[in-house]
């Protein structure tokens, strides 16, 4: 009915007072800005922990492994009789680690909806030789391109380009540890001795980094064929497959399914890595605790300071209903006060978080596990953008709905008579 | 002129805190239209609060008010509203005017609520009853820039704006000196005689009461003499 006149008193009473409305603003500015920051960093920084594992692990591996039967010769022969077999000390047989009819299972698996992509991988046990010593290491045949798109190998790589490996024959990727140890620098030709005994020279190329000292000082990555070449085996010599697939969640149906198919060993992430899974349900359960109790803390807040300035407006409200406005009119003005300061301090306070996640953004962290990270992370993730304006509007609503009801509700007489 | 335009039925109001105390005993009476009357009584004999009782501001109280042959039993603080807005304009003791708005505009207020005339209307109207009280020229000030006597004669030509039937007033000279008391009656006289405005003023100033048609006296919360 009379929105246009409720419009202008409540604008009226807010300009009147615009200090104190601007600091009522002002606490729901700061909130929302500490809300987005805080869980923006916090995500960014448990982002950083998953992607240390979550980037590296392929979903779902597939393998061979060398084991004896689980079905010995002896108790299939004796299967429908009433014997029971003791056997001990069982050998495996020798056996190739290669994934047999690796070309048909890659091309079989292309075709698969959940999968998002494959890495081939061939792992060679070597000695890298330095001088008359030699140290023992793990050469990783690759395929770079898909190393690069599945498990962002490029960002390991501290030194050199990885598209080097596929472009100069013989290449080396080195681990940073172990070329340390070789003192070896890039362009420089290093001696590898495969398990086999033979002997190969290939060309330094790039670093890599993991950030896992351990895994530095041994591993090196060069392209699929050259570590076939060094193994001394055919061009369809593969020991491992890399599957990622479209959902994590996926990996330990898929790894079961592809085990049954393919007659191979299979891994999933999660059983893989069964405790980076505690700790990473974990620390989301810490940014969850910890955005609720934000959440509460500045609604609080907010309510409190919106409280205060309605009480402190109660004279206005009697006079309004003496000279004829209604409760639900005193209620409208109020809740439309509210929600002004809940709408402007918020969208001060979008922009708060963002500009204040920007700035954290730019302050250098290096650490020598994260090679790639030079800044604390940051998740911008709109998501909190979002719950901090609904949050915003809904406590605003709420921290002008209660008191002003109350106000509305009184008969003015109370409110003069208690001067 | 013998239209009752208010009446009081048997109204009875207690404070329950800490312990039960009557503060109005069966009040009974009515008011005429065009009547200028006041109430008069020792300090706590109820007859404020029989005024807030009066102009609905108050409705925890027994007994039945009707105002312009409208009982204003089992109304709910909405129609109230609109009853306030509508038939009666209050003046009270501190003027109670909104600092926030103009002069102007704290009188039209009442008026924008109503919505009966254009806001043009309602701004020219609002001049008019400035005019009548000999302050137009303060219309654009705030409040807290006038004398409390001019701040009252604002809070008079805020309860005039809707042309009520009755205007009601709790000591609306109690917080003035001699000369703007003096100001303020005149004004009341003028409207009773010369508009026809019904009026009902509380008030402990015997001679301001004096000079009033008709004088409703009470004391311990019920009427004496009317």
């Amino acid at each position: 009915m009379n929105i246009k006149l409720i419009q202008n008193i409540a604008i009226s009473l807010l300009l009147a007072r615009w200090r104190q409305t601007l600091v009522a603003a002002i606490g729901v500015t700061f909130s929302i800005t500490m809300f987005i920051t805080l869980l923006s960093f916090m995500s960014g920084l448990n982002d950083l922990l998953d992607g240390l594992i979550l980037n590296r692990t392929p979903h779902v591996r597939l393998y061979k492994e060398i084991k004896a039967s689980d079905q010995q010769p002896i108790d299939v022969h004796s299967k429908n009789t009433n014997q029971y077999n003791f056997i001990r000390s069982i050998k495996p047989k020798s056996e190739r680690l290669e994934i047999q009819n690796s070309a048909a299972i890659i091309k079989n698996l292309k075709t698969d909806p959940r999968v998002l992509g494959i890495a081939p991988k061939v792992t060679a046990q070597v000695f890298y030789n330095v001088g008359v010593i030699e140290i023992t290491g793990v050469i990783n045949g690759i395929d770079p391109e898909a190393e690069n798109k599945l498990f962002f190998f490029n960002d390991y790589v501290t030194e050199g380009n990885f598209m080097d490996l596929k472009n100069i024959p013989n290449s080396i990727i080195l681990g940073k540890g172990a070329a340390e140890k070789m003192l070896a620098q890039i362009g420089d030709v290093v001696q590898i001795t495969s398990s086999k005994g033979e002997r190969i020279s290939l060309k330094v190329v790039g670093f890599f980094q993991s950030g896992l000292q351990d895994l530095d000082n041994v591993q090196s990555y060069a392209s699929i064929s050259t570590t076939q070449k060094l193994l001394g085996e055919s061009n369809n010599y593969i020991t491992d497959l890399q599957v990622k697939l479209n959902d994590i969640l996926m990996a330990p149906d898929v790894a079961k399914e592809y085990q049954r198919i393919y007659e191979i060993q299979a891994i999933d992430i999660q059983t893989a890595n069964s405790q980076f899974e505690t700790g990473s349900s974990v620390r989301s359960l810490i940014s969850y605790a910890v955005g609720i109790t934000l959440l509460i803390v500045a609604g609080f807040g907010i309510y409190n300071i919106l409280n205060m300035m309605i009480y402190e407006k109660m004279d206005s409200i009697a006079i309004l209903k003496a000279i004829g406005f209604s409760g639900k009119d005193v209620n409208r003005i109020f809740i439309l006060i509210a929600l002004s300061i809940g709408i402007f301090g918020g969208i001060l306070g979008l922009l708060g978080g963002f500009g204040l996640s920007a700035i954290i953004d730019q302050i250098p962290f290096n650490t020598s596990s994260l090679p790639t990270v030079k800044t604390y992370p940051i998740n911008y993730n709109p998501r909190y953008y979002l719950i901090g304006t609904i949050f915003a509007i809904i406590t605003t609503y709420l921290a002008g709905y209660f008191p002003s009801r109350k106000a509305s509700k009184i008969d003015p007489v109370i409110i003069i008579r208690g001067k | 002129m013998s239209q009752i335009i208010l009446e009081a039925q048997g109204i009875s109001k207690s404070f329950h805190d800490p312990v039960t105390i009557p503060v109005l005993k069966d009040i009974s009476f009515t008011l005429m239209k065009g009547e200028f009357a006041s109430i008069i009584g020792k300090s706590g004999c109820g007859k404020s609060t029989l005024l807030y009782i009066l102009s609905t501001m108050d409705t925890d109280y027994e007994g039945n008010l009707i105002i312009d042959e409208v009982s204003m039993q089992g109304k709910n603080e909405g129609e109230l509203a609109v009853v306030r807005n509508e038939k009666i304009g209050f003046v009270f003791q501190f003027h109670y005017l909104l600092n926030e708005f103009s002069v102007l505009e704290n009188v039209m207020l009442p008026g924008q609520k109503l919505g009966k005339y254009s806001p043009k209307e309602i701004k020219e109207r609002a001049y008019q009853k400035l005019k009548i009280l000999g302050i137009e020229n303060e219309a654009l000030k705030k409040p807290n820039q006038l004398s409390g006597g001019q701040k009252q004669r604002v809070a008079i030509a805020r309860a005039l704006i809707n042309d009520p039937l009755i205007i009601m007033g709790d000591e609306p000279t109690g917080n003035l000196d001699k000369k703007n008391s003096e100001i303020v009656f005149d004004i009341f006289k003028e409207l009773a005689d010369v508009y026809g405005q019904s009026l009902l003023i509380v008030t402990h100033d015997n001679e301001f009461a004096s000079r009033t048609e008709r004088i409703i006296e009470m004391q311990d919360g019920a009427i004496l003499r009317m």
